[in-house]
């Protein structure tokens, strides 16, 4: 028999039972999280139907998408003026409590973006299953777990059978050799295998991470690097548990203690691939020639390392593709042949489930010591939940932030997907840590350019996009 | 068991071309219709940056503004189509719209997933006969479509082709029946239980500290 991936691995310790000769299975989830946005119509369809919730503490619910990030955080600044953003938070609430869900509501000190307080509370242990109704959920993957995104309907069948009818994928390997080079980040990484695969690159597959870069990454770096997988289309992105990721994980909240956690390090260890496994897919990473990147266009593959420049579609051979990139470059207002470096910017924003936690903030601190936000610019960094927040604040890495001229937010999407009142406007380009620059998605008309939370910094403090390896940091 | 939705079993109707790769859930159903707690209402809010300009008007260079393309049935899209945000109301409101199949090389997975909860296939075809298909959705002389999902078939009448297409064979009879998955999956709660109750015992740590294990449902 050959070695089983350590994805089929998590799938088979989850498989309840086959579903006929169709190849899908029924899966066993171990955890959830609910937004207020994507939960209340599964919540309705339950209700409708009469369905009780089959597992109610294996989910947790956090309002993050359509909160204010107000500075000042209390009863009176958190009161949503906008009727129906008001009624999914209230309509979450009431859900939560004729079920018996716990839920961080707006206040709560535990209230954050939903998979930043997923893994900070240690909701999700090596080998379980995360699903949740964001795509972003591919982030729990660093926890040695699968996570993936699901739709309300899904959200439905997972409260009410615990389990969902799912299709098992095929298996990509991605294997990142060298370390690191200074200046660069996880985010680099995942912005460049993005740019090599194709933003349907791993469509259809799980991806694993390996190799010597993989495993010298913090375990915040590997959280990146799953989140943003979803953007080359993977259905879930996993690093093997290893001593950096227990190191992570004990001692939170909701992780086992005493002889609990000995038993489940023990087999957690195991959770590995196989030396014979197949996988249907391998890629290579080099990261001696990685540089730190930024996009040009509306599709998380469409970047370049920060000494590059804007591509000309006419070079593009594919026809659609070449209309793509025709029509990037007309809504972000480039040129080919146009260098990145130098680019004006008129906004900078911190936060977001890619990169929003605490080495983020205080990569991009580094570069801020000293300096200040250029004239024109409206720089923010929302931390990715109130502890982030917290942390921040007693490591005095706020103050940075606010003595270089950044606004510092309370946590919660954000300008990451503009369903809140933090949104841009038509024309305003950003420098952005966030994980999509699609078209209007921070604002109608407004143009993103993703790159890490220190690129950022770089970019707030001159005005325009920067190549941070030029500028000293403290 | 209950419908989640009607029974697909023939579409026949006005194929649209939106040949662009990648188009995400974001352009599919922009933010601002993202506000409600149910599923109705968003037909207005589909594709809707492509359809209305700044004013609201329709954009009249706009397949889905022009005649055939107005009462459209089926959607030939560029690859990727539905990528990004796991979003449901982009296919709330697609069906709204009168969209109920779905033809390209590839799809965001979770949308995919999320049509086939809805009614509307999502049907992943060969890059040629995607083409195909494409130049006849272009063509307003020539571009209706027949769907047989039973048999597995797209009709072309325009050029006399019958093109056969690969489906997943749950999804197939889940959309011939409209059947509701949470209903079928019910069915199968003595082994959910007794695979909960073998898994939980062998996992300890999965139940959390406060937690008790489910007793009896």
């Amino acid at each position: 028999m050959t070695g089983r991936t350590l994805y089929q691995r998590i799938v088979d310790a989850h498989t309840v039972r086959p579903l006929g000769d169709s190849g899908q299975i029924l899966l066993y989830v171990d955890r959830q999280v609910l937004n207020e946005y994507t939960s209340p119509q599964a919540f309705a369809a339950l209700h409708a139907q009469g369905r009780k919730v089959w597992r109610p503490s294996s989910t947790l619910a956090v309002v993050d998408h359509v909160n204010a990030t107000t500075p000042v955080r209390n009863a009176r600044t958190m009161v949503l003026h906008d009727a129906d953003r008001a009624r999914q938070v209230s309509t979450l609430a009431d859900n939560c409590a004729r079920h018996g869900i716990e839920l961080f509501d707006m206040l709560d000190t535990r209230q954050g973006i939903e998979h930043v307080v997923a893994s900070e509370q240690g909701w999700v242990l090596p080998g379980m299953v995360m699903a949740a109704g964001d795509s972003h959920t591919t982030t729990h993957g660093a926890m040695g777990a699968l996570g993936f995104g699901i739709g309300s309907s899904e959200i439905e069948h997972l409260l009410a059978t615990q389990t969902l009818i799912y299709r098992p994928q095929k298996n990509m390997r991605v294997t990142v050799h060298g370390q690191l080079p200074p200046g660069t980040t996880a985010k680099d990484l995942v912005l460049s295998l993005i740019a090599q695969i194709g933003a349907d690159g791993a469509s259809g597959h799980v991806i694993e991470y390996t190799g010597e870069a993989i495993r010298a990454m913090g375990v915040e770096g590997r959280l990146t690097l799953c989140n943003m997988s979803v953007e080359a289309a993977a259905r879930g992105a996993i690093v093997a548990p290893d001593d950096r990721l227990f190191d992570y994980l004990q001692g939170r909240p909701r992780v086992p203690q005493g002889a609990l956690w000995d038993a489940a390090v023990v087999q957690w260890r195991k959770l590995q691939s196989d030396d014979d496994a197949v996988f249907d897919r391998e890629v290579s990473l080099d990261t001696r020639t990685l540089a730190p990147r930024v996009t040009w266009g509306t599709s998380p593959d469409q970047g370049v390392p920060i000494d590059g420049v804007v591509p000309d579609p006419e070079r593009e051979p594919d026809l659609q593709r070449r209309q793509g990139m025709q029509r990037a470059l007309a809504y972000m207002d480039l040129k080919p042949g146009q260098p990145l470096q130098g680019l004006p910017i008129s906004h900078a924003f911190i936060g977001s489930c890619t990169n929003s936690r605490i080495d983020d903030l205080r990569d991009a601190a580094r570069f801020l010591k000293g300096r200040r936000v250029a004239p024109g610019v409206r720089a923010l960094v929302v931390p990715g939940s109130s502890m982030v927040r917290a942390q921040a604040e007693a490591e005095g890495i706020a103050r940075v932030f606010e003595e270089a001229g950044f606004e510092w937010r309370q946590s919660g999407c954000s300008m990451c997907v503009a369903m809140n009142e933090d949104h841009l406007n038509p024309g305003d380009r950003c420098a952005s840590s966030t994980n999509r620059n699609f078209e209007s998605r921070q604002g109608l008309g407004a143009r993103t350019h993703l790159m890490s939370p220190a690129m950022v910094a770089a970019a707030a403090v001159t005005g325009v996009l920067t190549d941070l390896r030029t500028l000293p940091c403290h | 068991m209950n419908s989640a939705f009607e029974a697909v079993t023939t579409l026949s109707g006005t194929a649209a071309a939106l040949p662009l790769p990648h188009v995400d859930t974001d352009q599919i159903m922009p933010k601002q219709f993202l506000k409600g707690i149910d599923r109705q209402g968003l037909a207005q809010g589909f594709l809707h940056d492509m359809r209305f300009d700044a004013s609201g008007q329709p954009r009249t260079d706009f397949v889905l503004n022009q005649a055939p393309w107005t009462a459209s049935r089926f959607l030939v899209t560029g690859p990727n189509f539905g990528c990004g945000s796991s979003r449901e109301h982009a296919v709330w409101g697609m069906r709204e719209l009168g969209i109920r199949c779905v033809l390209g090389t590839s799809f965001g997975g979770i949308f995919s997933d999320n049509c086939m909860r809805n009614g509307v296939p999502a049907l992943v075809l060969p890059v040629a006969q995607v083409d195909r298909l494409m130049a006849l959705a272009m063509d307003p002389q020539r571009c209706t479509l027949t769907l047989d999902l039973a048999a597995q078939t797209l009709h072309t009448p325009a050029d006399g082709q019958t093109l056969r297409f690969d489906i997943d064979p749950l999804h197939q009879s889940m959309l011939l029946r409209g059947l509701d998955a949470v209903g079928m999956s019910l069915t199968h709660a003595p082994d959910i239980e007794a695979f909960e109750n073998r898994y939980l015992a062998a996992k300890p740590w999965v139940v959390l500290p406060q937690e008790k294990p489910p007793q009896e449902k």
